[in-house]
């Protein structure tokens, strides 16, 4: 008896094959996503560095998430958690900036 | 990593199996759609703990960070870029073969998956090289956190630029334990692999191992730029 | 059976059923011999294990109590000298978070019910059930061979740089006890979330789920969380200490107060780990004992999810004095005061449920219904401390002390009690002796009062923490906590002596005992070890009194000896 899933899986039964083409695309976006992040870290952009960087290793991230991690083909419940952790993440930087930066107002 | 009940009466779980035949499922599920759901949201469950794990390592990294802003970019020229972004290399591509072995036990293409498997390990065993080599470096430059750091060597910036070096021992160090753990999955996942284990029916052993190696490589990710880029438009990319 | 008609505890109308379990197999007679217990991976086998385990700990946190309230009992130190008694006050919070409230409910009862509320065989993970039992008892071990050898004396919260650079204690080791500890709650959770989400029988829809599992879910969630920040900080504690890496030292930068955020990130969370599940339990005991649905119930359901999601933004208000930023401290304690939010609505549902309920006062009712009153008190000095300019006054006093012993221990260990005591025949067959059960909640409320009341008179009027000697004004209350301390203890004594006495010697208990609904009370007490005799289906909301009960239908007929009642 089937249980109440709040999930389809991909691989009951048919594994969901994906293309190798979408493999080697994301492969090659990850070492360009490197090399770009290389070259922009020699430029000198002030603060903006820092949110450059941050930018690019979050697309990488999130390439290697929707496609290695086959997130982007997974049911909803899957999508949730993957997403739950960095923003779990966010929330701790950002209370705990909180302080840091506001002791000289 | 596959959590089958080893209860009192049951029979040992599958070995190789002919094509058609229905694996068994574990005792207190109902069938394997929802074992293999529950296995794969397991692991998600268990990389959100890692996520915050290492989450909590960045945090401190980035409010000593926005305290000694000039500390951490002078003491991060210190690493060696080009070691960092080959180690980063050599992780993406361990992540597309891990990706590959995953597609070839999908498709049942066995001596690929094994194949990729094997890679995917070396990258990693690659990987734990580099650092170790990297380690060494700063251990003979005394740059080891700790009573023994040069202090000297970056001037004004001196104690915080120690701090600089705390975070990223702690950091990289986890990181690279658990490196050693994924190279210890990916023995498991050969073991098995080659016992025929991993069908298209059935691969969920290795799915969920590559969500665990695709995790490593993600946390470098972030790694890469904010331990060994940090000061390179400052400094210039240095040795 | 009537869901008006009373049945009195202990005599169930089956009782040629329960003459008969003896012959037939519970989870508890599946198997013979120290393996196999010790190598199960049976959930219900594993929270027994759980409930001696934690039994153990607390006696030893509640010696540990016992020598405080020995030493403060009077203003002079006379019983132990600074240096000691700084490492009880560290050894009692440390036993007490980390291996009884912290597990407890969850490891205990929530191990035990969580297949069976929602129609399961077992967790999704057994092994990894077991695996953290297994963890929780090296860390434990660790823990006790350093209370052994001198304990610590930094306080339970290791704060730097005293713990990372000047204590002279084990601080290294502890911090690897708990670390190591840690991970048994995170798989613990892990175990519950997967289960509720993959688990749940056909028809166990997520509205139609007892509260008690919402509650646990929402546990799980902090547990999974939270957890990992806490051995990510232990971890750079004990490098610091081990290796002296500088991280904390604000003699080169580190910044203590950055130990105290990564600490209470965790720490504040905690305390939700340990209070949620209590509530979970109160949510089943007021719908037993009153045999009505809880009122507002998916205000109750979301409630919980709010608390765990809320929890984790007011940490700040544990370092309102440590020269944190006065705008971060305005936003936590905004956060704070919202967070009682959910709280309060539980409690004013649970008290609406009361109005034109059946009530019957029973051991676990009286539990519940002390819960109401002393977790008020006890939430609402919380709301009192989030006030910045309060706490500026009430840090670190007996203030503090008395609001968090009002939640953990009247509000906590009260649910836990209330709970073992309402489960005990599910879980052992055996009907606990009830005069004694409502004579020992009686002696523990009084008791518990005569301890931490006076605690916040004494706080508010300006006494110290974590001191073991005080001034000659103090003394009355002082005398007077401790006394109610030795009464406390004889209350929780009774428990630990007659709930085993009911092993042997209690009244055979029959599937449903108190007339509840649940799954868990249409199975078999104790349990076969696979919980249900066939697929179960759902058809029902929970706590469905008052319609024409009837119990989950069976595609199988359960067989003839194990009958269950309707």
């Amino acid at each position: 008896m089937a249980p109440p899933t709040d999930s389809h899986a991909a691989h009951a039964g048919e594994p969901h094959v994906l293309p190798l083409s979408t493999y080697w695309g994301v492969f090659f976006a990850l070492v360009a996503g490197t090399i770009l992040t290389v070259w922009t870290a020699t430029i000198d952009l002030g603060a903006l560095n820092l949110i450059v960087a941050l930018v690019i290793a979050t697309i990488k991230a999130s390439l290697v998430i929707l496609f290695f991690m086959h997130v982007k083909y997974s049911s909803k419940l899957v999508w949730i958690f993957s997403a739950m952790g960095f923003f779990w993440v966010v929330l701790m930087f950002a209370f705990t900036l909180m302080d840091f930066y506001t002791r000289s107002w | 990593m596959s959590a089958e009940i080893a209860h009192a009466h049951e029979h040992e779980h599958a070995r190789a199996l002919p094509p058609g035949v229905r694996p068994p499922v574990s005792n207190h599920f109902e069938d394997l759609e929802q074992q293999e759901e529950t296995e794969k949201l397991g692991m998600w469950t268990f990389l959100i703990t890692e996520v915050m794990f290492f989450g909590a390592l960045f945090t401190a990294y980035t409010v000593y960070r926005s305290l000694y802003p000039e500390a951490f970019m002078l003491a991060s020229s210190h690493l060696d870029w080009k070691l960092g972004g080959f180690n980063t290399l050599v992780l993406i591509v361990s992540s597309l073969t891990m990706a590959m072995s995953i597609r070839a036990a999908q498709t049942n293409k066995r001596n690929l998956m094994l194949v990729n498997i094997v890679l995917t390990a070396l990258l990693g065993a690659t990987f734990l090289v580099v650092k170790y080599f990297e380690y060494k470096s700063k251990y003979d430059l005394h740059l080891m956190p700790g009573p023994t750091f040069d202090v000297a060597a970056f001037g004004e910036w001196g104690p915080q630029a120690r701090i600089f070096f705390s975070i990223y021992f702690a950091m990289t160090g986890l990181h690279a334990f658990h490196m050693v753990v994924g190279l210890i999955l990916m023995g498991w996942v050969f073991v098995k692999a080659k016992q025929g284990h991993f069908t298209p029916q059935r691969y969920i052993g290795i799915e969920i191992s590559g969500l665990y190696w695709h995790f490593v490589d993600l946390v470098w990710i972030f790694l890469f730029p904010m331990l060994y880029l940090l000061g390179a438009h400052v400094h210039g990319p240095a040795h | 059976m009537s869901s008006t008609t009373h049945t009195p505890p202990g005599q169930s109308r089956e009782a040629h059923a329960s003459a008969a379990s003896e012959e037939r197999s519970t989870y508890l007679t599946d198997g013979y011999g120290w393996k196999s217990w010790l190598l199960t991976v049976d959930h219900k086998r594993i929270a027994v294990l759980y409930l001696i385990s934690i039994s153990f700990f607390f006696l030893i946190g509640g010696s540990f109590a016992v020598l405080m309230r020995l030493e403060l009992a009077t203003p002079k130190g006379d019983v132990v000298d600074a240096e000691t008694y700084n490492r009880l006050f560290t050894m009692h919070g440390i036993v007490m978070i980390f291996f009884f409230l912290v597990p407890s409910i969850p490891a205990v009862l929530g191990n035990f019910l969580v297949p069976i509320m929602i129609g399961a065989r077992d967790l999704a993970f057994p092994k990894i059930n077991l695996i953290s039992w297994y963890i929780y008892v090296v860390g434990g071990l660790i823990t006790l061979w350093i209370a052994i050898s001198g304990g610590v004396d930094t306080g339970w919260t290791f704060y730097t740089p005293y713990s990372s650079t000047y204590s002279n204690s084990q601080v290294a080791m502890t911090a690897i006890g708990v670390f190591i500890t840690g991970f048994s709650s995170i798989l613990t959770g892990l175990n519950f979330i997967v289960t509720i989400h993959k688990m749940r029988a056909p028809g166990l829809t997520w509205f139609r789920l007892p509260l008690f599992i919402w509650a646990q879910y929402a546990t799980a969630l902090i547990m999974v969380l939270a957890t990992p920040v806490l051995a990510t900080t232990i971890f750079l504690l004990g490098l610091e200490r081990i290796f002296r890496i500088g991280i904390f030292d604000p003699t080169i930068g580190g910044d203590p107060v950055l130990f105290q955020h990564l600490f209470w990130f965790y720490s504040h969370p905690a305390v939700y780990i340990m209070i949620l599940p209590g509530m979970g339990v109160m949510s089943e005991l007021i719908a037993a004992f009153t045999k009505k649905r809880v009122f507002g119930y998916s205000f109750v359901a979301f409630s919980s999810l709010a608390i765990a999601i809320l929890g984790f933004m007011v940490w700040g208000h544990h370092m309102f004095t440590t020269g944190q930023s006065p705008y971060a401290s305005m936003v936590f304690s905004v956060l704070t005061m919202l967070v009682a939010v959910p709280s309060a609505v539980k409690v004013f549902n649970w008290t609406a449920t009361l109005y034109k309920g059946s009530i019957e006062m029973t051991t676990p009712m009286l539990y519940a219904v002390a819960f109401i009153g002393l977790f008020t008190i006890g939430g609402l000095t919380g709301v009192f401390l989030g006030i910045m300019a309060v706490d500026r006054h009430v840090h670190d006093t007996y203030f503090v002390v008395a609001h968090f012993h009002y939640v953990m221990v009247g509000s906590m260990v009260m649910a836990f009690l209330g709970g073992l005591h309402f489960w005990w025949p599910k879980m052992f067959g055996r009907m606990y002796p009830e005069a004694l059960g409502r004579f020992a909640a009686i002696i523990v409320f009084v008791g518990f009062n005569l301890t931490f009341m006076p605690q916040f008179i004494v706080g508010f009027q300006g006494m110290p923490r974590r001191y073991h000697v005080y001034p000659e004004e103090f003394g009355v209350f002082n005398l007077l906590s401790s006394a109610g301390a030795s009464i406390l203890g004889v209350g929780y004594l009774m428990p630990m002596l007659y709930l085993p006495w009911s092993l042997k010697w209690g009244k055979k208990a029959g599937p449903n005992p108190w007339g509840a609904k649940g799954l868990e009370w249409t199975i078999e007490s104790p349990p076969i070890t696979h919980n249900f005799h066939g697929p179960v289906v759902v058809d029902e909301e929970a706590y469905a009194y008052g319609e024409i009960p009837h119990a989950p239908k069976f595609v199988e007929r359960p067989e003839e000896e194990s009958k269950v009642v309707r």
